[in-house]
C-alpha cells in the first residue's frame, strides 16, 4: 500500500458520510420516542381495560366513588383522557389529553388510572 | 540443562517499537478523565493506522493484540471486564481493517479506515457488553453518543495517521 496521497480520498468521505448517517439513524432509533399503542385503565392497580389508541372509544367504570358517580375514559386516535370522574378535585380530568407513551392520568380519589403504553412498555427509569 | 534462545529477528523488534508506541499512547490517555465509560479518543489507533499502512494488516493485527495485553498488564485491568471490553473492541476493528485491506489506497486512505474501525470497536464493545456485562437494551439507549465519538475521534485520529505518514514517508 503506497504511503502517500491526499489526507482525504474519494472513500473517506464514503465512510464518514455512511458514519454520519448510521450515528443519525442510532439516534432517530433510540431517542424518538415510541408512539403510545394502548391506553390501560386501572382500577385498584389492575388493569380493568386496554383500550388501543387506533379508534375511538368511551368507556364508564365505576370507581371507589362509584355512588356518586363513574368514572369515563375517552380514546381517540392516539390520545386518551379522563373525561369525566366523580372526584372533588377533578385533577385527573383537568390534565386533559395524553398523548406521549408512558404518561399518566391518576383519579386517586376513584382508585383510577389512565397510562399510555408504547409496544414494548417503555421504561421509568434505569439505573446500573 | 538447554537454554532456550530466543532470537528476535528485525521483524520482531519492528512490532515490539510500534508495540511500545501504541500502549503509551493507551496509557496516557488512561489518564484522561473521560465524561462517559467508553468515550476515548483511542491515541494508540493511530499507531495502529501507521502499521497498517506501512507493515500490513498482520503486523497491525499483532501490534493491536499486544497493545491491549500489555496495556491492560500495565494499567492493571488484565482480565478485568475492562480488558475484555478492549479486546472485543480491538478484535472487531481488526476485522474492518481487514474487511477494507482489499480496497487500494489511492481510493481509501487512513481516515475512512480509522472511522470504519472506529465504528466496528464501538460495535464489539457493545455487543460484548449487551451479552455480557448489561444485558437489557436500555444500553443501547447510549449508542448514539458512543458513535458520534466514533465518528470524530476516528476522523481525528485518521487525519493525524495519515499526516504522519505523508510527513515521514519511509
Amino acid at each position: 500500500m503506497s504511503t502517500g496521497g491526499a489526507l482525504l480520498r474519494p472513500g473517506d468521505l464514503l465512510v464518514i458520510v455512511a458514519g454520519i448517517a448510521l450515528t443519525a439513524a442510532t439516534a432517530a432509533a433510540q431517542w424518538g420516542r415510541p408512539a403510545p399503542s394502548v391506553a390501560q385503565v386501572r382500577l385498584d392497580g389492575r388493569i380493568v381495560a386496554e383500550l388501543p389508541l387506533n379508534g375511538t372509544h368511551r368507556i364508564s367504570i365505576s370507581g371507589a366513588l362509584g355512588r356518586s358517580g363513574d368514572t369515563v375514559i375517552e380514546v381517540q386516535p392516539g390520545r386518551a383522557r379522563v373525561a369525566a370522574d366523580p372526584g372533588p378535585r377533578q385533577y385527573c380530568v383537568q390534565q386533559g389529553w395524553l398523548s406521549r407513551s408512558g404518561s399518566v392520568a391518576v383519579c386517586a380519589p376513584s382508585h383510577i388510572t389512565l397510562q399510555l403504553a408504547g409496544p414494548d412498555g417503555g421504561a421509568d427509569t434505569m439505573a446500573f | 540443562m538447554d537454554a532456550i534462545e530466543v532470537r528476535p529477528d528485525p521483524r520482531d523488534r519492528r512490532l515490539a517499537r510500534y508495540a511500545a508506541a501504541a500502549i503509551a499512547a493507551s496509557l496516557v490517555e488512561a489518564a484522561i478523565p473521560s465524561p462517559l465509560p467508553g468515550v476515548k479518543p483511542g491515541l494508540a489507533n493511530i499507531v495502529i493506522l501507521i502499521v497498517l499502512v506501512r507493515h500490513g494488516w498482520r503486523d497491525a493485527a499483532w501490534v493491536s493484540v499486544l497493545r491491549v495485553l500489555a496495556g491492560s498488564l500495565l494499567a492493571g485491568q488484565f482480565l478485568a471486564p475492562g480488558f475484555f471490553l478492549s479486546a472485543s473492541g480491538a478484535l472487531a476493528s481488526l476485522c474492518a481493517l481487514g474487511a477494507l485491506q482489499p480496497l487500494p489506497a489511492r481510493w481509501l486512505g487512513p481516515v475512512g479506515r480509522s472511522v470504519a474501525a472506529a465504528f466496528a470497536h464501538i460495535a464489539g464493545q457493545l455487543l460484548l457488553a449487551r451479552l455480557w456485562l448489561v444485558p437489557h437494551d436500555g444500553l443501547f439507549t447510549l449508542a448514539p453518543v458512543f458513535f458520534a465519538a466514533a465518528l470524530v475521534f476516528g476522523i481525528v485520529n485518521g487525519v493525524v495517521a495519515a499526516r504522519l505518514l505523508r510527513d515521514n514517508a519511509a
